[in-house]
């Protein structure tokens, strides 16, 4: 069943597919974001209490559902590293984790900015903030522990281990806002899957908001392949096919940007 | 899968798993604390099974419904006074010194963080106002809900607000 799967036990067959894939994603990626952003700020219409204050929404819900996103697929990649100990794996959880912990910060900075005019407070330490903070910490710790021993391959099972003990945290984060009484709202976007036809955001609003969620997502893509094709060379570099990339002797199409960069640091 | 593997994958789910019921029972007795604030249902009748009631004097948060016509000036500076509702009978008077965040207005949900001086009224030192997981135009607000909504910085100003200068404002009824 999993068999198609196997070939990408081996770094260069993963590095291969990336390359293919970096453009669907960085292409694709850049033209949303950027027509998903100016959407949202120039022409959906104010809030009918918030003002334009609520505008800060199209930044802040993409970055949050990314972070949650990008935990349980680097909790996805422990997994297989741990099981099966697959190196690309390994790799796997260091390259989405700083990419995580980017969106989490985003994610914190722009509820505080939010809620500083609109709640009046910058933080409350209420349920749902603070697990999100822990998310933080969970995605520093898993980063911190990776780098922490000598032997890479011990750090990475350490990290994963952490990593996949956190995803406890991920269910906690989404039903707070329902479980416990919290200053932050309930979720806009659950409403959306749970009630389509009665959305309890005007649809003005809501598409920008859902194209910059798609938006953040494949910019969340690109980044995770960069990094991870990097990761791949950078653990490759005396095999022969990361030489003959290196030095160029491959297509361009292949090579592309990553191998590009690579190309001029190592000369 | 082989038998390592299998082996493996049994240990790092059962650690999950283990881990999982761990923090569910932790949270599960945290439960009560978890809380931001007490509901005025909680303030006059108790919280939990056990009922257990709020001390006079004691610092606490209460968040409930802003109930409309009750928002009141108490004299010329920044003092107000209003009542919280959540679905209960049960009402507690908060009173307040200082700036309104921008989204209070009857009706609004609102968070104050005070001091209990009776059974039923708080002392509050900070109000932070709650909103919605709704977002629409405002004209839309008007034809859904009635609502046109009002910052408090605003209401002196408003020539639609209640032209009684004890009454607070806050949307057309």
């Amino acid at each position: 069943m999993w068999r198609w799967l196997h070939p990408y036990a081996k770094p260069e067959a993963t590095y291969r597919l990336n390359q293919k894939m970096l453009p669907w994603f960085a292409v694709p990626g850049i033209v949303v974001l950027a027509v998903a952003t100016i959407w949202g700020l120039a022409f959906a219409p104010a809030d009918y209490q918030q003002g334009d204050s609520y505008r800060i929404i199209f930044t802040h819900v993409p970055a949050a559902i990314l972070s949650m996103g990008l935990y349980m697929t680097m909790a996805t990649a422990a997994l297989i590293a741990l099981v099966w100990q697959i190196r690309t794996a390994e790799w796997a959880i260091l390259a989405i984790a700083p990419v995580g912990a980017v969106f989490t910060f985003i994610s914190l900075f722009t509820g505080a900015v939010w809620g500083q005019p609109m709640w009046g407070t910058w933080w409350v330490w209420d349920a749902r903030l603070t697990s999100q903070l822990i998310l933080l910490f969970l995605y520093l710790g898993v980063m911190a522990l990776y780098a922490a021993f000598e032997d890479e391959r011990t750090g990475a099972k350490a990290a994963g281990i952490l990593a996949l003990i956190g995803v406890v945290n991920i269910p906690i984060i989404h039903y707070s806002v329902y479980w416990w009484n919290t200053l932050h709202q309930q979720s806009t976007i659950t409403k959306v899957i749970t009630r389509f036809e009665k959305p309890s955001m005007a649809p003005e609003m809501l598409w920008p908001l859902l194209l910059n969620i798609l938006g953040f997502a494949l910019i969340a893509g690109t980044l995770v392949i960069l990094r991870l094709n990097n990761q791949i060379l950078q653990r490759e570099v005396r095999r022969p096919w990361a030489q003959a990339i290196l030095s160029g002797a491959i297509p361009a199409s292949q090579a592309a940007n990553t191998g590009a960069a690579n190309t001029e640091e190592r000369g | 899968m082989n038998p390592r593997r299998k082996k493996r994958l049994a240990i790092t789910s059962s650690i999950i798993v283990a881990f999982a019921v761990a923090t569910g029972l932790v949270l599960y007795a945290l439960s009560q604390n978890i809380d931001l604030f007490y509901t005025p249902t909680e303030i006059v009748e108790g919280k939990g099974n056990e009922k257990a009631m709020p001390q006079v004097g004691q610092r606490l948060r209460v968040g409930g419904l802003v109930v409309p016509g009750t928002v009141r000036r108490l004299d010329d500076n920044l003092r107000v006074s209003f009542r919280l509702i959540d679905n209960g009978p049960a009402e507690v008077t908060v009173e307040y010194q200082g700036i309104l965040p921008d989204l209070f207005r009857e009706g609004q949900g609102i968070v104050a963080q005070g001091i209990l001086v009776e059974p039923n009224r708080i002392v509050a030192s900070e109000v932070l106002a709650r909103h919605d997981e709704e977002y629409m135009p405002p004209e839309l607000a008007r034809q859904l809900k009635g609502i046109e909504h009002v910052p408090p910085s605003q209401w002196q100003t408003q020539p639609n607000a209640s032209n009684d200068t004890e009454e607070g404002g806050g949307y057309d009824r």
